[in-house]
């Protein structure tokens, strides 16, 4: 049983059912990262698939631009609590720069510039469930919300959507990245409420 | 399981929690808790606050700003007294952490309420008697808006800059500004220290100050941060 606290009444809302078990909606678009906001020109900017067995597919920035894109409009659930509805992106299909991917692997390890990094099943990136964006609400994406590019997986809370993404290894392993080493949990599910590591 | 033990007045706005909490695990200073209130109908609803106090014992402290039109912290802030109860999970959080038996210099930078975090490494070192070299830099609107500083200033062990961004106290040498490169030559410690630092305050803050340190040539591995803003209620 739930320890009532006495004297709150706190606030629902009409979008209720649209909100996992804890999270509250907001309306603003809070920044959370690590460590400092690393800038990566598009110049520079590469995005790597390595395949379990080493093979290695690069795209350059023109590369990424020359895929079709799409626009998915997806509610975002960070850990933190904050949910965030119909944000409006633009990127590829990881269904798209997954297409010649030969590979076995049942999971994928998604590498960031300044280090950060996040794991979750293969599985989890296609089917028209995750993109690498690089525009969000009409303009490009800024570096603080992961920009040039950022991974967007919105079935999952808001840490797997890595910002800066430049690659994705693909493993036959699960092995966790940087919050999923630090207590957090390994899949993330918000309807599930999967937080933290046990839950 | 927690019940409010106390409550200390830190600004006008500001007031730490000290809450019994039977089975505390202890903590690492810079880990936070989710704190979760239920209506009488059931209705829940959950946020998070860094733990204030160092570890050691079953009482632990949050330093809770209010929130204006926020959903929980005025709850937490106002309405709540001591007895009452309410469901606390953690520690969590296992980066933004400092361990006592570390003993390479620190950089604490606080903006704000960003500061509560940072005021539990100081406190852990404190208590621990770690001769880690600490220095706080702690950027404040007012001087009414500061926290803890008289703490601070009398012998915390960890050398303390407070710095105005509004209003600075009469006869103070630095007009109000925001923090400034020269503001982290003059109270943080060389790059060639390589010193571990912490940020913790609103996005804006922790934005600018993390790239002026990268900007005077800190390693950004070592440069962690966490960010408060009015969301999160």
């Amino acid at each position: 049983m739930p320890v009532i606290s006495r004297g709150f009444h706190g606030r629902r809302r009409p979008d209720q059912d649209r909100l996992p078990p804890g999270q509250y909606e907001v309306r603003d678009f809070p920044v959370l990262s690590a460590g400092p906001t690393p800038m990566v020109r598009t110049d520079d900017w590469e995005f790597t698939v390595v395949s379990e067995s080493g093979a290695r597919h690069r795209w350059s920035w023109a590369d990424l631009m020359a895929l079709p894109s799409e626009q998915p409009t997806v509610d975002l659930h960070c850990v933190t609590k904050w949910s965030k509805f119909d944000t409006h992106w633009e990127g590829v299909s990881l269904d798209r720069l997954l297409e010649d991917v030969d590979t076995q692997a049942s999971y994928a390890l998604v590498h960031s510039y300044g280090g950060y990094t996040t794991n979750l099943p293969l599985e989890d990136l296609r089917h028209g469930r995750a993109w690498v964006v690089h525009r969000y609400d009409g303009s490009d994406l800024s570096p603080e919300h992961g920009g040039p590019a950022r991974l967007l997986v919105p079935h999952l809370y808001l840490w797997k959507s890595a910002k800066w993404v430049r690659g994705i290894e693909l493993l036959t392993e699960d092995r966790p990245g940087f919050w999923e080493g630090a207590g957090y949990h390994s899949y993330g599910d918000p309807w599930r409420e999967q937080r933290y590591r046990g839950d | 399981m927690a019940t409010l033990a106390g409550r200390r007045d830190e600004t006008a706005g500001a007031r730490t929690l000290v809450l019994d909490v039977p089975g505390w695990p202890g903590h690492l200073p810079g880990q936070h808790v989710d704190v979760r209130l239920t209506a009488e109908d059931g209705y829940s609803t959950q946020r998070g606050y860094s733990l204030a106090s160092a570890p050691g014992t079953e009482r632990i402290e949050l330093t809770v700003q209010q929130v204006e039109d926020g959903e929980v912290s005025p709850y937490l802030v106002t309405d709540m007294a001591v007895g009452d109860q309410v469901e606390v999970r953690g520690p969590v959080g296992g980066w933004f952490v400092w361990t006592p038996d570390a003993t390479e210099p620190v950089l604490l930078v606080g903006g704000g309420v960003g500061l509560v975090p940072l005021m539990s490494m100081v406190r852990t070192r404190r208590a621990e008697n770690s001769q880690a070299p600490f220095r706080l830099i702690y950027s404040v609107r007012t001087p009414a808006d500061r926290l803890f500083v008289p703490e601070l200033l009398d012998g915390a062990g960890t050398e303390t800059a407070v710095l105005y961004t509004r209003s600075a106290p009469e006869g103070a040498e630095r007009a109000p500004s925001r923090l400034r490169a020269e503001d982290l030559v003059a109270h943080g410690w060389p790059a060639d220290r390589a010193p571990t630092c912490y940020v913790c305050g609103p996005t804006g803050f922790v934005e600018h100050a993390a790239g002026l340190l990268v900007g005077l040539g800190h390693a950004p591995e070592r440069i962690r941060t966490e960010r408060f803003g009015p969301t999160g209620g």
